[in-house]
């Protein structure tokens, strides 16, 4: 630490978050989860189309990001991007549908562009996209097998599969901080077995858990029930790492001087818990809950993919992933890998400032 | 507490492990609602195997104990397994559990086991590596590789393996754990063979994570031990820079990655099962998926419990790895 004087009157927390800023991958991969997080709130706007909307004239219609141009075939400036309007051909021979770029029309990309009517949360209506063409379509990531832009889709997908995490984990941190904290704090009997219960949990693979739990889920239940089960399962299962970390450190601070003062003045067990426990061991909830969202998120893509997990009208990351298990869709359609890059992405963000918390917390630490 | 002491009774106390896992394994089998024999019966209408008769499904009902209490039907499903009496297979025409099991673990903890040799082989010098040569172009070039090995998901991983060597290398090896002509044929010469050039695909694609993962730590370890003064007294000795790195500093470097070896274990094969169903290796994932898809809970519930025992070994073997490795390790029980 340098020797600045303004750090006197800085509170612990601002001079962790001080520290946080110097960790620049943190605060990039903050930065990115923020515009993930925003884009998928809002996904109504920030999508150039609705996540159900088919062009039926542009099945499996190739992604056109990398043709966005300033410069067209004769040469001309535009200062606005634009692209070639694709129109869909069949191949003679394979009878497939091919798509080549019309040089004659030119569809400029404009911002706030009047597309699709939306509802957004079902109060607000407006048509208004974060950016889109006036005329012709624009798929920037390409479109499914039903001509459904990838792009609209990853977005509203996003909304599953980014928030999965964090529901998820918050049934983790409620779950693992009261067994854990409890079990440290009062120790005995209730102790030895939270003890081998976890053991017990930690031993049952994880992954396989969760899709045995995800198969029982009916069939016949719509897409938000079964959205609210996953949640559910995963909560459930992941609170012993948190239960078994917790209990180590609540351990160690029981010792301290100042619990028993308090348990001298008289305070309860649930007060020495709430105010005197608890504040101490946050930093390491909220270290172990960052690093739970990625292995969560990662999860819901796995149950998904495998048809254990969202199902249809709704869609997410790994369900986005399902057409691949065909082994030819990635040789033909090579752009529907795309929800897997923002599943990376995601991912890395949340381990970049997981490991960056940890750090502040604990600098010894590796 | 002397080591075989010590071995001894982490067995006993394994015991009882195992015996609530299968506890919570059967609840899982109790939990979708239905009974076992009536969803046979229409499991095997439906998927064309004919109408089985009413002396069939009652003798299911007997051998699970389907119209006794919870416990009965407990102990009617535990109780042959001592005797590797795994029960039969509803979803697979009612072959027994045993018999598929039976070629399918061993190749379960073969592919495993590499995967694992695999990570850690590669992973430990390339730690080494960039340990000693700490903040320099390779190093920060591994970190950044490591990052991506442990953000992508080994079920995608094998999307793209699996897409790269049929399309643009030509390979034929993909998918499945050897060729089609070899099904049901005895092990020979040519058929190790096909079987080595299948390996890659599945061991690499469940590797990588864990190879990033160790990458990571034996970076970390190595730094925490190049700090310590053993090692500024080995280099006043005089040792050159390599005695100092191998012989002092990754010996003592290398204690806590065998020590993790237990939390890599359920890691890798949770891994391993993902993969497997999307390469349809004949190992254990694939079984289990397909039995949860078919909602055959008997033959799920079993193989959660097989995973679960092989884990809880696997634990014990790392846990006496690390005894033997690491002699200050006091044969505690925790």
């Amino acid at each position: 630490m340098s020797g600045n004087s303004d750090y006197i009157h800085l509170t612990e927390r601002q001079l962790n978050f001080k520290k946080f800023l110097r960790h620049k991958v943190a605060v990039f991969s903050s930065f990115v989860l923020f515009i993930l997080y925003l884009m998928v709130i809002f996904a109504d706007f920030f999508a150039p189309y609705g996540m159900l909307t088919n062009h039926k004239y542009y099945l499996y219609a190739p992604p056109q990001i990398s043709k966005i141009r300033f410069v067209d075939n004769e040469k001309n400036f535009s200062w606005r991007p634009f692209i070639y309007r694709q129109v869909a051909k069949r191949d003679p021979k394979t009878l497939r549908f091919i798509y080549i770029d019309d040089t004659k029309k030119k569809d400029f990309i404009y911002f706030f562009v009047e597309g699709e009517k939306y509802k957004m949360f079902g109060l607000f209506e407006s048509n208004v996209h974060l950016f889109g063409v006036k005329e012709g379509k624009l798929f920037l990531f390409g479109t499914d097998i039903i001509g459904r832009d990838l792009l609209s889709r990853i977005i509203f997908g996003g909304r599953v599969s980014l928030s999965i995490g964090l529901v998820g984990v918050l049934i983790l941190v409620i779950l693992g901080t009261i067994i854990g904290t409890v079990s440290g704090y009062f120790g005995g009997w209730y102790d030895n077995i939270i003890q081998r219960i976890i053991e017990i949990v930690r031993t049952i693979p994880q992954v396989a858990l969760w899709m045995a739990l995800a198969s029982i889920i009916p069939k016949e239940w719509p897409s938000s029930y079964v959205y609210l089960g996953i949640v559910i399962i995963f909560g459930l299962i992941s609170w012993a790492g948190l239960a078994r970390e917790l209990r180590g450190k609540v351990l160690a601070i029981r010792r301290a001087d100042f619990i028993y003062a308090a348990e001298i003045s008289g305070a309860s067990a649930a007060r020495i818990i709430r105010t005197h426990i608890i504040p101490n061991v946050f930093s390491h909830i909220i270290v172990i809950a960052t690093l739970s969202i990625p292995i969560m998120i990662i999860g819901e893509a796995a149950l998904s993919f495998l048809g254990l997990g969202i199902k249809p009208p709704m869609t997410s990351w790994g369900l986005l992933l399902t057409k691949l298990k065909e082994v030819q869709t990635l040789k033909h359609y090579p752009w529907l890998i795309t929800p897997a890059g923002f599943i990376v992405v995601s991912v890395l963000c949340f381990n970049f400032i997981g490991d960056a918390l940890r750090d502040l917390n604990d600098p010894h630490s590796k | 507490m002397g080591l075989l002491s010590y071995v001894a009774q982490r067995i006993l106390l394994s015991i009882p492990v195992i015996i609530v896992i299968s506890i919570i394994c059967f609840g899982l089998i109790q939990l979708p609602p239905g009974d076992y024999a009536d969803a046979y019966a229409a499991l095997a209408s439906s998927t064309g195997g004919g109408n089985v008769s009413n002396e069939y499904i009652q003798q299911i009902r007997e051998r699970y104990g389907l119209d006794q209490p919870f416990w009965i039907q407990y102990w009617k499903w535990v109780k042959g397994f001592p005797e590797g009496d795994f029960g039969i297979a509803m979803s697979l025409q009612g072959t027994p559990v045993a018999d598929i099991l039976k070629e399918r673990l061993p190749m379960t903890l073969f592919i495993n086991f590499w995967a694992l040799v695999f990570a850690l082989c590669i992973a430990l010098p390339i730690g080494l590596y960039s340990a000693t040569h700490k903040y320099s172009l390779l190093d920060y070039l591994l970190t950044f590789i490591a990052f991506i090995g442990i953000a992508i998901p080994g079920f995608i991983l094998a999307v793209i393996i699996i897409a790269i060597s049929i399309f643009w290398l030509d390979s034929t090896y993909i998918g499945k754990l050897y060729s089609n002509e070899y099904i049901g044929k005895p092990w020979n010469f040519d058929k190790t063979i096909d079987f080595l050039k299948h390996l890659p695909a599945p061991i690499i694609a469940i590797g990588i994570a864990q190879t990033s993962n160790t990458m990571r730590i034996m970076r970390g370890n190595m730094l925490d031990v190049l700090r310590q003064p053993f090692i500024q007294t080995a280099r006043a000795k005089g040792l050159s820079e390599n005695a100092v790195n191998w012989r002092h500093g990754a010996r003592i470097a290398i204690n806590p990655i065998i020590s993790r070896i237990g939390v890599y274990l359920p890691e890798i094969i949770a891994t391993e099962m993902l993969v497997s169903i999307v390469l349809n290796l004949n190992t254990i994932g694939p079984l289990f998926y397909d039995s949860l898809i078919a909602q055959d809970m008997y033959l799920a519930g079993t193989i959660l419990l097989v995973i679960s025992v092989i884990l809880v070994l696997g634990n014990l073997l790392a846990d006496i790895l690390l005894a033997i490795s690491d002699p200050r390790i006091k044969y505690e029980l925790m």
